[in-house]
């Protein structure tokens, strides 16, 4: 089959045009002409399409009072909301949808209202991507990111065959064995969620119902796998157990079967057809996509940073606004701007309520509420630190771990050793995968220092984007040998370290060195002016003096 | 509106299931907490429940769903005196709700065109006598969870705010259900959930390819699928409504009592909460199943279920919980 992304894209579109229950499709796409032509083609897809916005509010979905118009008619007006009938709702900038949002587009598509959703995900990042639960309950999702305008020729199956297919899919029947064989698939591409197994099942008759066929074939099956497995795959199969039967014997038969049914020799097709057919359309990037994460917006009351939402924390002054349902009206300060208006408006309507309010007099609570603080521990793992003193820096690392999950902070774990930095750990609350990385963290190789503070810088970034407070814990010796490109250059490393460590700076980065060596390094404490970092140099502590200095640090 | 998977037909999960019929029997076990993976089948078993449920009698119009007049609050004024049949409601709790939603609160539209002071009630009053299920809880802000266990343990919201003062009965049991890997919960609010089970997705091929089969057959051939089902889950329904009335009558051996006790002291768990859940929910085990009286092989199965969220722990010990305490009820119970 082919691995043309277009191809599977409309491959997609249509059979969710065919069968509402596969939910909808993840289409990664940046602005430009690909996308354009994509616009185009969805504009095919029969039924009802909303374009919905990341800040939808919960009355625009599900219906609500409509709050203009109640105070202009003097009663209540409902407006029905996005999930009273059945549509396909396109979601652009998927990748910045709240959490809030996800879980009640999640609820919409559980419901089996017959709601299908199409997130264009436009984010520029591996890390920056649609939630996780829209992302598991859409049966497809395809990356055109690579796409070159020239390639998207062809459109969606005209609208008569699009309607046959419909009429024909209930009747459509599925060999006996075509489940096994998608669950074992699914298995062996790491697959956990039972989800996959079973759109790729419904996948699998819209294809063949698509094709004019009164039961799933080979093809269908394959194409299926293709669209629903290749996303989610986690790991590619091993090596191909030995097959129970050799195939040898079957071979001579297939030509005269071929000629009459799709679905009689199934149970034949070896699964490593499909194994293949599903490795083929494997992003190149998939070790990538593994460490993915969900996104998540910091919710409240952290240590970090302030920042203003309407909901809790320390009241401020009322702003003016619409209700949306997840703002406050601050009731007093809404009369009190209506008061003076009152005489004015009452002269002109006499025949009105009572309090004369307009939308525009009403004022919303607002609060100021601490974010999450995000801690980024660099763990330098380089071969001389890993000869002394990683094991104390390892036991200072899951002390601090224990305060962070006190103060419900967030943590990421980066390991800087060999040739470069690596993320071991994206920021997270689990405390248990943060110390199940730890203790598996090898030493040895040189110290990467440029590369480790590039990561950091990286992760902060993002996490800031996040609505997360970051700040870092660096546990090292400041002997950087290793430059940004892996090579061993002490005096290439040492510039490096130089120009992140101001960008770190710049970037007002709160941060703490620890020095791990076996002796004050002459290299630790410029280092951490050059980080504008609480410098600590502890020669023979033990881990809880670390961890003690470590909050006194922080508290500040 | 199709309706829900029926609760029977879930393959595996026999824990989950277990914890939910409990709270069916006696909702005073307090809510259950279910933690797992992503299609796992964690909604699924709840809006199932609902479905298998017994249905309540309630005044028709009324919010809290009450089920006589004399009980319907006096702030509403929607409520006709009929009595009417209407399913167990089960309210989905969304992410990033806002407290006002929950709780109820001053009904500002018609405050403010109409002059009037009126309630409007919150998502607790409608899963009064019923169930609220909370997808990915340990996502949730912890104020809201904070309110909804306080709410869920006294059975009573109280909303005074913006000069309204007024209370209406809340009693629901809490389904909550979430991925460990995405974020804990404080061990404060584990404590005041009854159970909690940890799923998994099942491990062989067989009980894999099974699940896809049902859930299939549920999808194309819906009205025979279900007829077959009807039956196991009426035995199922029938069983939960002998148990709701044999549970006043089920007795409590002093050797359970002492049983309890000795596993709460072996396992080191704070407070007593633990041993009162254990000892419901063996009690509502027992009427289940239809015994006078709770006995070792009942709190055998109901220990993980109660103990394995309640240990003393530290946050970084690896070992699995539920290990434990079967550790533990091995040694006590021997």
């Amino acid at each position: 089959m082919t691995d043309d992304p277009w191809a599977r894209t409309l491959a997609a579109l249509a059979a969710l045009a065919v069968d509402p229950a596969l939910k909808g499709l993840t289409l990664r796409v940046r602005a430009g002409p690909v996308r354009t032509a994509l616009d185009h083609a969805l504009t095919a897809l029969p039924g009802p399409m909303h374009r919905i916005h990341p800040a939808l509010s919960d009355e625009a979905l599900f219906g609500g009072i409509d709050v203009t118009a109640s105070l202009a008619a003097g009663r209540q007006v409902r407006s029905g909301g996005l999930a009273a009938g059945p549509a396909i709702l396109l979601l652009p900038m998927a990748e910045r949808v709240p959490p809030g949002l996800a879980a009640r587009l999640a609820q919409l598509l559980d419901s089996g209202t017959g709601h299908r959703l199409i997130l264009l995900d436009e984010g520029a990042d591996a890390e920056e991507c649609a939630p996780a639960c829209l992302r598991e309950r859409l049966a497809f999702a395809t990356d055109l990111t690579a796409l070159r305008h020239d390639e998207t020729t062809g459109g969606l199956p005209a609208p008569a065959d699009l309607d046959a297919a419909r009429q024909l899919l209930p009747r459509v029947t599925a060999p006996p064995e075509a489940a096994a064989t998608l669950t074992g698939l699914a298995v062996r591409f790491g697959i956990d969620s039972l989800r996959a197994p079973l759109l790729a099942l419904r996948a699998a008759r819209a294809l063949a119902a698509l094709n004019d066929r009164a039961a799933i074939g080979d093809d269908d099956l394959r194409r299926a796998a293709e669209l629903v497995y290749a996303p989610r795959a986690t790991c590619l199969p091993e090596a191909p157990p030995e097959p129970p039967d050799p195939p040898a014997p079957d071979d001579d038969r297939p030509d005269d079967e071929a000629a009459d049914g799709q679905t009689e020799h199934l149970d034949r097709i070896p699964d490593e057809i499909l194994v293949e057919a599903v490795r083929t359309c494997l992003p190149p990037e998939l070790l990538n996509g593994l460490h993915r994460h969900p996104t998540r917006t910091a919710t409240g009351s952290g240590a970090g940073a302030r920042r203003k939402g309407n909901r809790r924390g320390r009241p401020l002054p009322a702003r003016p606004g619409r209700p949306d349902g997840r703002a406050r009206i601050d009731l007093l300060a809404t009369l009190r701007a209506a008061a003076p208006w009152q005489t004015l408006r009452r002269r002109a309507r006499p025949d009105g309520p009572h309090i004369h309010i307009h939308p525009a007099d009403i004022r919303l609570k607002r609060c100021e509420d601490r974010s999450d603080r995000l801690l980024v521990f660099l763990v330098d793992a380089s071969g001389s630190t890993a000869m002394t003193r990683l094991a104390e820096a390892k036991g200072a690392v899951e002390l601090l771990l224990g305060q962070a999950y006190a103060r419900r902070d967030h943590v990421a774990l980066i390991a800087m050793r060999g040739t470069g930095a690596e993320l071991l750990l994206p920021p997270t609350r689990s405390l248990v995968q943060a110390r199940r990385r730890l203790t598996a963290l090898p030493g040895g190789g040189g110290t990467p220092l440029a590369s480790g503070l590039g990561e950091s810088l990286s992760v902060a970034r993002s996490a800031r984007h996040h609505g997360l407070a970051p700040a870092l814990v660096l546990l090292t010796d400041g002997k950087a040998n290793i430059a940004l490109d892996g090579t061993a250059n002490r005096a290439q490393a040492a510039a490096d370290t130089d120009r992140l460590a101001s960008a770190i700076l710049a970037a007002d980065l709160p941060g703490l060195l620890i020095d791990i060596s076996s002796r004050p390094a002459p290299a630790t404490a410029p280092l951490a002016r050059a980080l504008g970092a609480h410098h600590l140099s502890l020669p023979h502590a033990d881990a809880p003096r670390i961890s003690r200095a470590v909050t006194a640090a922080l508290a500040g | 509106m199709t309706r829900a998977f029926p609760f029977s037909a879930i393959v595996g999960q026999a824990d989950m299931k277990l914890a939910m019929i409990l709270t069916a029997v006696d909702p005073g076990i307090g809510g259950v907490l279910v933690f797992g993976d992503r299609g796992t089948g964690k909604s699924t078993a709840v809006r199932a429940l609902a479905a298998l449920l017994p249905q309540i009698t309630a005044i028709e119009g009324c919010p809290v769903n009450s089920p006589t007049p004399e009980d319907v609050p006096d702030w509403v004024e929607t409520a006709t005196g009929q009595q009417v049949r209407r399913p167990t409601p089960v309210v989905d709790l969304p992410l990033g709700v806002t407290e006002d939603r929950v709780t109820g609160a001053l009904d500002i539209e018609r405050a403010l065109t109409r002059g009037e002071k009126a309630f409007e009630p919150g998502l607790l009053a409608r899963a009064n006598r019923g169930y609220l299920y909370i997808d990915e809880v340990n996502l949730l802000e912890d104020h809201v969870v904070d309110l909804l266990l306080d709410v869920a343990q006294t059975g009573v919201n109280a909303v005074e705010r913006e000069g309204l003062s007024i209370r209406h009965p809340a009693r629901f049991v809490l389904v909550g259900s979430g991925n460990p890997e995405e974020g804990e919960l404080r061990p404060q609010l584990l404590d005041r959930f009854g159970l909690s089970v940890d799923v998994r997705s099942p491990d062989t091929i067989e009980e894999r390819v099974e699940v896809i089969r049902r859930r299939d057959a549920f999808e194309t051939d819906h009205a025979c699928f279900m007829q077959r089902w009807e039956i196991e889950d009426a035995k199922v329904r029938d069983a939960i409504t002998a148990g709701r009335l044999a549970l006043p009558l089920t007795r409590t051996p002093d050797e359970v009592l002492h049983d309890c006790a000795a596993l709460s002291v072996a396992l080191g768990v704070d407070g007593l909460r633990g041993e009162l859940t254990m000892l419901r929910a063996a009690r509502a085990l027992a009427a289940y199943e239809g015994t006078a009286a709770p006995d070792r092989s009942h709190l055998r199965r109901v220990a993980p279920l109660a103990m394995g969220h309640r240990m003393r722990r530290d946050p970084l010990d690896e070992a699995s919980a539920t290990a434990r305490v079967t550790r533990a009820v091995e040694e006590v119970l021997a």
